[in-house]
């Protein structure tokens, strides 16, 4: 029959897709974050997620403000001492797989706070996937931070944590080009 | 003011000192320079005393003096007082050195001075005599230095980096 036919192609449409593209094509766009701000680049993640940037378009609006909920744990902000046994939790509440974004010169490297209670950088104590540079970062740039991670979604799947490589062992590229007038314009 | 602290603590040579030094006009702001020993008596004086009323504690703070110009003194506790009876303020001093600098605790006279004492304990080491609860306020609790003491460098001496790591591998 005609309906049996067109049930038949749509499920062969859709067994195709999966196993051209895997599940990672539906976890990639739907990265759910949970955004562990401390300072000044909390605003501007809020930025990130506020209509003008609308991180919505990557499916990852939907910021979670429970471990067990997230599966990206945006680092935004300086983290003291004081913090790190929380930030540490937080990370190890997470369920498999999981990603993390340094976002920001501080989370990164401890940015101009180099004192006795900043932590000169997260992953120094945590498993970084991505760092997003800027002081702070722009939401583009942050946009370009989770865009590189769901390249490293693409890429390394859905493994555990502890047979992922460590990083994507290279820098990302801006995707844009610039260009300057020249003399004959 | 003066002259009621003078009446009641003749022994001690009260004098008003100016808190800053000017040079293009005259002082508005006093310190009074007071021994630890009769800190709490002074105090409850001028809490309770008619002609001073300094009902409020605004701050409790403290100095190092290390290298400074003619400081005989290492540490100097400063408690702002403000009387809103009389709109009048004054600030008392006290001057303790190393190796154990120790104040006498004045939340049994303005309950404010709880964390502030915790405060300045945390960070200078000045410990506080009768406090009900002297525990460090702003570090954390395994920290061993005081950070605000002059002679403690700024990047610390490693608690920083002392911490344990996660790995990808614990997850």
């Amino acid at each position: 029959m005609g309906n049996d036919d067109l049930v038949t192609t749509r499920l062969e449409t859709l067994v195709n897709f999966f196993r051209e593209k895997g599940v990672n094509w539906a976890r990639k766009n739907s990265l759910w974050p949970m955004p562990f701000a401390t300072a000044c680049c909390g605003i501007e993640l809020m930025a990130t997620g506020a209509s003008r940037y609308d991180v919505a378009r990557f499916g990852a609006e939907v910021m979670r403000f429970s471990p067990r909920q997230s599966d990206l744990l945006i680092c935004a902000g300086r983290v003291a001492i004081k913090m790190m046994p929380v930030l540490q939790r937080i990370y190890l509440q997470m369920a498999e797989p999981k990603w993390v974004i340094s976002m920001g010169a501080c989370a990164s490297t401890g940015g101009v706070f180099d004192t006795y209670a900043v932590v000169q950088g997260v992953d120094q104590f945590l498993p970084v996937d991505v760092y997003v540079p800027g002081c702070p970062p722009r939401p583009e740039t942050l946009i370009e931070g989770i865009m590189a991670i769901q390249r490293l979604v693409e890429k390394e799947g859905i493994r555990p944590s502890a047979e992922r490589e460590k990083g994507m062992r290279h820098v990302v590229q801006p995707t844009y080009q610039l260009t300057m007038p020249t003399a004959a314009e | 003011m003066l002259a009621a602290l003078q009446s009641k603590f003749p022994s001690m040579s009260l004098e008003l000192r100016p808190l800053v030094v000017r040079t293009n006009k005259p002082a508005d702001q006093f310190y009074v320079r007071v021994e630890p020993g009769a800190l709490l008596e002074v105090m409850r004086f001028l809490r309770d005393d008619e002609r001073t009323k300094f009902e409020q504690l605004i701050d409790l703070t403290c100095v190092d003096y290390l290298n400074f110009p003619d400081a005989a003194d290492r540490y100097g506790v400063v408690y702002s007082l403000l009387s809103l009876t009389h709109n009048h303020r004054l600030w008392i001093k006290c001057f303790v050195n190393d190796p154990k600098p120790t104040v006498p605790s004045v939340t049994s006279i303005w309950k404010s001075a709880d964390w502030m004492e915790r405060e300045v304990f945390d960070m200078f080491g000045v410990v506080f005599e009768g406090h009900p609860d002297l525990r460090r306020i702003l570090t954390w609790d395994e920290f061993e230095a005081y950070p605000l003491r002059k002679d403690y460098p700024l990047r610390g001496k490693g608690e920083r980096e002392d911490y344990p790591v996660i790995h990808r591998t614990d997850a």
